[in-house]
Protein backbone atom coordinates (compact mmCIF):
# COMPACT_ATOMS: atom_id res chain seq x y z
CA UNK A 1 0.00 0.00 0.00
CA UNK A 2 0.84 3.34 -0.93
CA UNK A 3 0.95 5.84 1.74
CA UNK A 4 -0.96 8.93 0.44
CA UNK A 5 0.64 11.84 -0.45
CA UNK A 6 1.55 14.29 2.52
CA UNK A 7 -0.31 17.18 2.60
CA UNK A 8 1.72 20.58 3.43
CA UNK A 9 1.39 21.22 6.84
CA UNK A 10 -1.50 23.62 7.54
CA UNK A 11 -0.63 27.13 8.90
CA UNK A 12 -2.99 28.95 8.08
CA UNK A 13 -6.02 27.17 9.74
CA UNK A 14 -7.72 26.30 6.77
CA UNK A 15 -9.98 23.63 6.55
CA UNK A 16 -9.36 21.84 3.03
CA UNK A 17 -12.37 20.74 0.99
CA UNK A 18 -10.67 17.18 2.01
CA UNK A 19 -11.03 17.75 6.13
CA UNK A 20 -14.82 19.33 5.43
CA UNK A 21 -16.18 16.09 3.40
CA UNK A 22 -14.50 13.88 6.06
CA UNK A 23 -15.99 15.38 8.81
CA UNK A 24 -19.41 15.83 7.10
CA UNK A 25 -18.93 12.53 6.37
CA UNK A 26 -18.09 11.66 10.08
CA UNK A 27 -20.97 13.75 11.13
CA UNK A 28 -23.44 11.77 8.99
CA UNK A 29 -22.53 8.22 9.81
CA UNK A 30 -22.63 9.62 13.49
CA UNK A 31 -26.14 10.70 13.52
CA UNK A 32 -26.97 7.31 11.25
CA UNK A 33 -25.34 5.40 13.98
CA UNK A 34 -27.28 6.69 16.83
CA UNK A 35 -30.52 7.46 14.86
CA UNK A 36 -29.98 2.72 13.98
CA UNK A 37 -29.61 2.22 17.61
CA UNK A 38 -32.62 4.21 19.06
CA UNK A 39 -34.68 2.28 16.29
CA UNK A 40 -33.20 -1.05 16.78
CA UNK A 41 -33.45 -0.47 20.83
CA UNK A 42 -37.41 0.63 19.81
CA UNK A 43 -37.63 -2.46 17.53
CA UNK A 44 -36.22 -4.86 20.34
CA UNK A 45 -38.65 -3.79 23.22
CA UNK A 46 -41.84 -4.91 23.00
CA UNK A 47 -44.61 -2.76 22.93
CA UNK A 48 -47.75 -5.76 23.10
CA UNK A 49 -47.31 -8.30 25.46
CA UNK A 50 -49.32 -11.68 25.37
CA UNK A 51 -48.17 -12.36 29.02
CA UNK A 52 -50.68 -12.81 31.87
CA UNK A 53 -53.07 -9.45 32.89
CA UNK A 54 -51.24 -7.27 35.70
CA UNK A 55 -54.72 -6.87 36.62
CA UNK A 56 -57.23 -10.13 38.12
CA UNK A 57 -59.75 -10.92 40.44
CA UNK A 58 -59.32 -13.03 43.25
CA UNK A 59 -63.03 -13.37 43.55
CA UNK A 60 -65.16 -12.93 46.58
CA UNK A 61 -63.76 -12.02 49.97
CA UNK A 62 -65.59 -14.62 52.08
CA UNK A 63 -63.35 -17.74 50.34
CA UNK A 64 -60.56 -15.88 52.62
CA UNK A 65 -61.42 -16.57 56.28
CA UNK A 66 -59.55 -14.63 58.51
CA UNK A 67 -55.71 -15.57 59.87
CA UNK A 68 -55.02 -17.52 56.78
CA UNK A 69 -52.57 -17.48 53.63
CA UNK A 70 -54.02 -18.45 50.66
CA UNK A 71 -51.30 -18.98 47.68
CA UNK A 72 -53.07 -18.41 44.23
CA UNK A 73 -49.89 -20.16 42.07
CA UNK A 74 -51.59 -19.29 38.69
CA UNK A 75 -51.09 -15.60 39.78
CA UNK A 76 -47.92 -15.70 42.46
CA UNK A 77 -49.82 -14.28 44.85
CA UNK A 78 -50.58 -14.93 48.54
CA UNK A 79 -53.72 -13.43 49.70
CA UNK A 80 -53.42 -13.29 53.37
CA UNK A 81 -56.49 -11.96 55.57
CA UNK A 82 -55.86 -10.97 59.14
CA UNK A 83 -58.04 -9.47 61.05
CA UNK A 84 -56.96 -6.21 60.08
CA UNK A 85 -57.82 -7.00 56.53
CA UNK A 86 -56.69 -7.97 53.10
CA UNK A 87 -52.65 -8.52 52.14
CA UNK A 88 -51.83 -9.46 48.44
CA UNK A 89 -48.44 -10.96 48.89
CA UNK A 90 -46.08 -11.35 45.76
CA UNK A 91 -44.69 -14.94 46.28
CA UNK A 92 -41.43 -14.25 43.89
CA UNK A 93 -38.82 -14.16 46.57
CA UNK A 94 -37.05 -10.40 46.30
CA UNK A 95 -33.37 -12.69 46.09
CA UNK A 96 -33.43 -14.68 42.78
CA UNK A 97 -37.15 -14.73 41.64
CA UNK A 98 -37.85 -18.31 43.16
CA UNK A 99 -41.09 -19.38 43.91
CA UNK A 100 -41.84 -18.80 47.90
CA UNK A 101 -43.81 -21.54 49.51
CA UNK A 102 -46.37 -21.21 52.32
CA UNK A 103 -45.45 -23.55 55.24
CA UNK A 104 -48.64 -23.44 58.04
CA UNK A 105 -46.52 -25.86 60.06
CA UNK A 106 -44.25 -23.15 60.84
CA UNK A 107 -46.33 -19.76 60.28
CA UNK A 108 -43.49 -18.31 57.76
CA UNK A 109 -43.21 -18.16 53.91
CA UNK A 110 -39.71 -19.81 52.62
CA UNK A 111 -38.08 -19.75 49.90
CA UNK A 112 -36.97 -23.50 48.45
CA UNK A 113 -33.90 -21.84 46.84
CA UNK A 114 -31.52 -20.40 49.19
CA UNK A 115 -33.98 -20.22 52.63
CA UNK A 116 -35.12 -16.57 52.73
CA UNK A 117 -37.94 -16.63 55.54
CA UNK A 118 -40.71 -14.20 55.34
CA UNK A 119 -43.39 -13.68 57.98
CA UNK A 120 -46.84 -14.90 57.35
CA UNK A 121 -48.65 -11.21 59.62
CA UNK A 122 -50.61 -14.00 61.05
CA UNK A 123 -50.73 -14.15 65.04
CA UNK A 124 -49.11 -14.68 67.26
CA UNK A 125 -46.84 -12.74 64.90
CA UNK A 126 -47.57 -8.70 65.22
CA UNK A 127 -45.13 -8.17 61.84
CA UNK A 128 -46.72 -7.15 58.83
CA UNK A 129 -47.00 -10.23 55.89
CA UNK A 130 -44.03 -10.30 53.81
CA UNK A 131 -41.27 -8.66 56.28
CA UNK A 132 -38.00 -10.40 56.10
CA UNK A 133 -37.25 -12.82 58.68
CA UNK A 134 -34.01 -14.19 56.84
CA UNK A 135 -31.83 -13.70 54.12
CA UNK A 136 -29.92 -13.37 52.03
CA UNK A 137 -33.63 -11.65 50.32
CA UNK A 138 -32.76 -7.96 50.92
CA UNK A 139 -36.15 -6.73 50.91
CA UNK A 140 -39.65 -8.18 52.08
CA UNK A 141 -42.33 -9.35 50.08
CA UNK A 142 -43.70 -6.54 48.21
CA UNK A 143 -47.57 -5.73 48.75
CA UNK A 144 -49.64 -5.42 45.36
CA UNK A 145 -52.65 -3.08 45.31
CA UNK A 146 -56.13 -4.41 46.15
CA UNK A 147 -59.32 -3.09 45.34
CA UNK A 148 -62.72 -4.35 45.67
CA UNK A 149 -64.90 -4.31 42.45
CA UNK A 150 -68.65 -2.87 42.40
CA UNK A 151 -70.10 -6.53 42.13
CA UNK A 152 -67.62 -6.61 45.77
CA UNK A 153 -65.20 -9.10 44.53
CA UNK A 154 -61.54 -8.55 45.33
CA UNK A 155 -58.98 -7.44 42.66
CA UNK A 156 -54.91 -7.11 42.71
CA UNK A 157 -53.06 -4.91 40.20
CA UNK A 158 -49.85 -6.83 40.52
CA UNK A 159 -48.04 -3.50 38.74
CA UNK A 160 -48.68 -1.47 41.46
CA UNK A 161 -47.05 -2.01 45.03
CA UNK A 162 -49.28 -0.89 47.98
CA UNK A 163 -48.74 -0.61 51.81
CA UNK A 164 -52.86 0.22 52.16
CA UNK A 165 -54.69 -2.98 54.44
CA UNK A 166 -57.55 -3.57 52.25
CA UNK A 167 -60.57 -3.69 55.22
CA UNK A 168 -63.90 -5.36 54.27
CA UNK B 1 0.92 -47.25 -2.90
CA UNK B 2 2.51 -46.54 -6.16
CA UNK B 3 -0.14 -46.08 -7.83
CA UNK B 4 -1.76 -43.74 -5.32
CA UNK B 5 0.93 -42.10 -5.32
CA UNK B 6 1.39 -41.95 -9.01
CA UNK B 7 -2.71 -41.08 -8.95
CA UNK B 8 -1.96 -37.45 -6.43
CA UNK B 9 0.63 -36.38 -8.10
CA UNK B 10 -1.51 -36.58 -11.93
CA UNK B 11 -4.11 -34.89 -10.19
CA UNK B 12 -2.53 -32.60 -8.80
CA UNK B 13 -0.77 -31.51 -12.51
CA UNK B 14 -4.33 -31.11 -13.48
CA UNK B 15 -5.95 -27.78 -14.77
CA UNK B 16 -8.42 -28.33 -12.44
CA UNK B 17 -6.29 -28.80 -8.89
CA UNK B 18 -4.69 -26.15 -10.25
CA UNK B 19 -7.62 -23.54 -10.77
CA UNK B 20 -8.68 -24.11 -7.00
CA UNK B 21 -5.58 -24.41 -5.47
CA UNK B 22 -3.84 -21.69 -7.85
CA UNK B 23 -0.39 -24.22 -7.66
CA UNK B 24 1.00 -27.57 -8.53
CA UNK B 25 2.79 -30.39 -6.71
CA UNK B 26 4.28 -28.85 -3.48
CA UNK B 27 7.61 -30.25 -3.91
CA UNK B 28 9.86 -27.87 -2.84
CA UNK B 29 10.13 -25.53 -0.01
CA UNK B 30 8.72 -22.85 -1.91
CA UNK B 31 5.67 -24.45 -3.10
CA UNK B 32 5.46 -26.14 0.27
CA UNK B 33 4.89 -22.46 1.43
CA UNK B 34 3.18 -21.18 -1.20
CA UNK B 35 0.27 -24.07 -0.34
CA UNK B 36 -0.19 -22.62 2.81
CA UNK B 37 -0.15 -19.08 2.16
CA UNK B 38 -2.79 -19.30 -1.14
CA UNK B 39 -5.57 -20.78 1.06
CA UNK B 40 -7.28 -19.62 2.95
CA UNK B 41 -7.89 -21.50 5.48
CA UNK B 42 -4.31 -22.15 6.40
CA UNK B 43 -3.03 -19.05 5.73
CA UNK B 44 -3.63 -18.47 9.48
CA UNK B 45 -1.04 -20.41 9.92
CA UNK B 46 2.33 -19.94 9.53
CA UNK B 47 3.91 -20.66 6.37
CA UNK B 48 7.28 -22.18 9.31
CA UNK B 49 7.36 -23.15 12.61
CA UNK B 50 9.73 -23.57 15.28
CA UNK B 51 10.11 -27.22 16.44
CA UNK B 52 9.87 -26.04 20.01
CA UNK B 53 6.30 -25.08 19.36
CA UNK B 54 5.31 -27.89 18.07
CA UNK B 55 5.85 -29.78 21.29
CA UNK B 56 3.11 -31.30 23.53
CA UNK B 57 4.21 -28.91 26.67
CA UNK B 58 4.96 -25.65 24.57
CA UNK B 59 0.78 -25.46 24.51
CA UNK B 60 -0.81 -28.85 25.38
CA UNK B 61 -2.94 -27.85 22.29
CA UNK B 62 -5.45 -25.84 24.62
CA UNK B 63 -6.46 -23.15 21.92
CA UNK B 64 -6.96 -26.18 19.60
CA UNK B 65 -8.62 -28.51 21.38
CA UNK B 66 -10.80 -25.54 21.98
CA UNK B 67 -11.33 -24.82 18.26
CA UNK B 68 -11.83 -28.53 17.85
CA UNK B 69 -14.54 -28.40 20.25
CA UNK B 70 -16.12 -25.33 18.78
CA UNK B 71 -16.30 -26.98 15.34
CA UNK B 72 -17.89 -30.43 17.30
CA UNK B 73 -20.38 -27.95 18.51
CA UNK B 74 -20.93 -26.08 15.48
CA UNK B 75 -21.93 -29.07 13.16
CA UNK B 76 -24.27 -30.98 16.58
CA UNK B 77 -25.79 -27.29 16.74
CA UNK B 78 -26.86 -27.67 13.42
CA UNK B 79 -28.07 -31.04 13.22
CA UNK B 80 -29.99 -30.77 16.52
CA UNK B 81 -31.53 -27.33 14.74
CA UNK B 82 -33.37 -29.31 12.11
CA UNK B 83 -35.66 -31.21 14.72
CA UNK B 84 -35.85 -28.22 17.21
CA UNK B 85 -38.86 -25.32 17.51
CA UNK B 86 -38.08 -22.44 19.78
CA UNK B 87 -41.17 -22.26 20.74
CA UNK B 88 -43.61 -23.20 24.21
CA UNK B 89 -44.10 -25.80 25.02
CA UNK B 90 -43.28 -27.64 21.32
CA UNK B 91 -39.07 -26.71 22.57
CA UNK B 92 -39.79 -29.39 25.41
CA UNK B 93 -41.50 -32.04 22.89
CA UNK B 94 -38.52 -31.56 20.61
CA UNK B 95 -36.00 -32.00 23.06
CA UNK B 96 -37.47 -35.36 24.60
CA UNK B 97 -38.11 -36.62 20.99
CA UNK B 98 -34.19 -35.78 20.13
CA UNK B 99 -33.68 -38.01 23.53
CA UNK B 100 -36.51 -40.87 22.69
CA UNK B 101 -38.16 -40.82 18.89
CA UNK B 102 -35.30 -39.46 16.47
CA UNK B 103 -32.23 -41.55 15.04
CA UNK B 104 -28.57 -40.83 17.09
CA UNK B 105 -30.77 -37.94 18.75
CA UNK B 106 -29.53 -38.73 22.02
CA UNK B 107 -25.96 -39.19 20.74
CA UNK B 108 -25.98 -35.78 19.28
CA UNK B 109 -27.66 -34.00 21.96
CA UNK B 110 -25.23 -35.56 24.43
CA UNK B 111 -22.73 -35.22 21.97
CA UNK B 112 -23.30 -30.93 22.10
CA UNK B 113 -24.29 -31.10 25.53
CA UNK B 114 -20.65 -32.68 26.70
CA UNK B 115 -19.04 -30.64 24.26
CA UNK B 116 -20.41 -27.24 25.73
CA UNK B 117 -19.29 -28.48 29.27
CA UNK B 118 -15.64 -29.42 27.89
CA UNK B 119 -15.48 -25.92 25.90
CA UNK B 120 -15.67 -23.80 28.45
CA UNK B 121 -13.20 -26.11 30.94
CA UNK B 122 -10.71 -25.84 27.60
CA UNK B 123 -11.43 -22.00 27.19
CA UNK B 124 -10.39 -21.71 30.98
CA UNK B 125 -7.63 -24.22 30.75
CA UNK B 126 -5.98 -22.39 27.69
CA UNK B 127 -6.54 -19.08 29.44
CA UNK B 128 -4.85 -20.21 32.34
CA UNK B 129 -1.79 -21.37 30.72
CA UNK B 130 -1.38 -18.71 28.61
CA UNK B 131 -1.23 -16.47 31.20
CA UNK B 132 1.29 -18.52 33.55
CA UNK B 133 3.70 -18.64 30.17
CA UNK B 134 3.39 -14.81 30.79
CA UNK B 135 1.54 -15.01 26.93
CA UNK B 136 -0.46 -11.92 27.71
CA UNK B 137 2.48 -9.30 28.01
CA UNK B 138 3.70 -7.04 25.12
CA UNK B 139 3.16 -7.35 21.91
CA UNK B 140 0.46 -9.84 22.85
CA UNK B 141 -1.96 -7.58 25.04
CA UNK B 142 -4.83 -6.85 22.31
CA UNK B 143 -4.81 -10.84 21.52
CA UNK B 144 -5.06 -11.17 25.32
CA UNK B 145 -8.32 -9.05 25.42
CA UNK B 146 -9.38 -10.77 22.39
CA UNK B 147 -9.43 -14.11 24.50
CA UNK B 148 -10.65 -12.70 26.94
CA UNK B 149 -13.94 -11.72 25.10
CA UNK B 150 -14.06 -15.08 23.10
CA UNK B 151 -14.14 -16.27 27.45
CA UNK B 152 -17.30 -13.92 27.42
CA UNK B 153 -18.95 -15.38 23.97
CA UNK B 154 -18.25 -18.51 25.27
CA UNK B 155 -20.15 -18.56 28.25
CA UNK B 156 -22.56 -16.63 26.90
CA UNK B 157 -23.21 -19.13 24.58
CA UNK B 158 -23.49 -21.50 27.33
CA UNK B 159 -26.09 -19.44 29.20
CA UNK B 160 -28.32 -19.05 26.44
CA UNK B 161 -27.60 -22.52 24.95
CA UNK B 162 -29.19 -23.63 28.92
CA UNK B 163 -32.84 -22.25 27.62
CA UNK B 164 -33.42 -24.19 24.99
CA UNK B 165 -34.41 -27.72 26.61
CA UNK B 166 -37.33 -25.69 28.05
CA UNK B 167 -37.37 -27.84 31.41
CA UNK B 168 -37.67 -27.01 34.79
CA UNK B 169 -33.65 -26.34 35.14
CA UNK B 170 -33.50 -24.27 32.36
CA UNK B 171 -36.37 -22.15 33.33
CA UNK B 172 -34.94 -21.46 36.81
CA UNK B 173 -32.01 -21.19 35.59
CA UNK B 174 -33.05 -18.57 33.34
CA UNK B 175 -35.19 -17.27 35.69
CA UNK B 176 -32.51 -16.69 38.55
CA UNK B 177 -29.86 -15.30 36.24
CA UNK B 178 -31.99 -12.53 34.74
CA UNK B 179 -32.72 -11.66 38.74
CA UNK B 180 -29.06 -11.39 38.47
CA UNK B 181 -29.11 -9.08 35.67
CA UNK B 182 -31.91 -7.18 37.23
CA UNK B 183 -29.81 -6.28 40.17
CA UNK B 184 -27.70 -4.17 38.34
CA UNK B 185 -28.19 -0.50 39.49
CA UNK B 186 -30.16 1.90 37.04
CA UNK B 187 -29.73 -0.52 33.86
CA UNK B 188 -30.73 -3.59 34.99
CA UNK B 189 -33.82 -3.85 34.53
CA UNK B 190 -33.92 -2.61 31.10
CA UNK B 191 -31.35 -5.15 30.21
CA UNK B 192 -33.25 -7.78 31.74
CA UNK B 193 -36.14 -6.78 30.08
CA UNK B 194 -34.67 -6.70 26.66
CA UNK B 195 -33.02 -10.11 27.22
CA UNK B 196 -36.45 -11.46 28.02
CA UNK B 197 -38.20 -9.43 25.20
CA UNK B 198 -41.33 -9.35 28.40
CA UNK B 199 -41.11 -9.27 32.27
CA UNK B 200 -41.22 -13.37 32.44
CA UNK B 201 -39.45 -16.28 30.91
CA UNK B 202 -41.78 -17.02 28.08
CA UNK B 203 -41.94 -17.44 24.42
CA UNK B 204 -40.37 -14.22 23.77
CA UNK B 205 -37.63 -15.33 25.88
CA UNK B 206 -37.10 -18.76 24.41
CA UNK B 207 -37.12 -17.19 20.93
CA UNK B 208 -34.48 -14.04 22.01
CA UNK B 209 -32.15 -16.85 23.54
CA UNK B 210 -32.87 -19.47 20.56
CA UNK B 211 -31.30 -16.56 18.05
CA UNK B 212 -28.64 -15.09 20.17
CA UNK B 213 -27.21 -19.08 20.81
CA UNK B 214 -27.89 -20.13 17.04
CA UNK B 215 -26.45 -16.92 14.96
CA UNK B 216 -25.66 -13.99 17.17
CA UNK B 217 -23.14 -15.42 19.08
CA UNK B 218 -21.63 -18.09 16.86
CA UNK B 219 -21.19 -15.13 14.23
CA UNK B 220 -19.33 -13.07 17.18
CA UNK B 221 -17.37 -15.99 18.13
CA UNK B 222 -16.34 -17.13 14.08
CA UNK B 223 -15.22 -13.37 13.76
CA UNK B 224 -13.43 -13.29 17.09
CA UNK B 225 -11.61 -16.28 16.53
CA UNK B 226 -10.29 -15.02 13.09
CA UNK B 227 -8.80 -12.33 14.37
CA UNK B 228 -7.41 -14.50 17.49
CA UNK B 229 -5.91 -16.86 15.53
CA UNK B 230 -4.54 -14.24 12.57
CA UNK B 231 -3.30 -12.21 15.71
CA UNK B 232 -1.01 -14.83 16.85
CA UNK B 233 0.85 -15.20 14.21
CA UNK B 234 0.96 -11.01 13.51
CA UNK B 235 2.32 -11.21 17.34
CA UNK B 236 5.30 -13.66 16.39
CA UNK B 237 3.62 -16.98 17.15
CA UNK B 238 3.64 -19.10 20.48
CA UNK B 239 4.66 -18.22 23.29
CA UNK B 240 8.17 -20.42 23.47
CA UNK B 241 11.80 -20.09 24.11
CA UNK B 242 13.43 -16.56 24.39
CA UNK B 243 12.37 -14.84 21.43
CA UNK B 244 8.47 -15.67 23.10
CA UNK B 245 8.47 -11.65 24.39
CA UNK B 246 8.56 -10.66 21.16
CA UNK B 247 11.45 -8.44 21.62
CA UNK B 248 11.94 -8.32 17.59
CA UNK B 249 9.18 -6.22 17.31
CA UNK B 250 7.24 -9.83 16.48
CA UNK B 251 9.06 -10.91 13.81
CA UNK B 252 9.81 -14.53 14.51
CA UNK B 253 13.20 -15.57 13.99
CA UNK B 254 13.16 -18.86 12.27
Amino acid sequence: MSEPEKEKPDQTGEVTRRDFFNEISLAALGIAGAGAAVVTYNFLSPNVLFEQSMVFRAGNPDLYPVDTVTPLPDQQVYIVRTAAGFYALSTVCTHLGCITQWKPEANLIACPCHGSKFNSGLPPSKALPGTKIEGPAPLPLPHFAMTMTADGELQVDKSQKSDQVLKV
Amino acid sequence: MATTEQFLSRLRATRVWKSVFRRGPARTNRTRSLAVFGNIFLHALPAKVREKSLRVRATYYLGSFTFFLFIVLVITGVLLMFYYHPAVPQAYRDMKDLRFAVANGVFLRNLHRLAAHAMVAAVFAHMFHVFYRGGYKSPREFNWVVGVLLLLVTLFLSYTGYLLPWDQLAYWAITVGTGIISAMPVLGAKIRFLALGGNQVGENALLRFYVLHCVVLPLVAVVLIAVHFWRVQKDGGLTVGENSRGEDGGQEKL
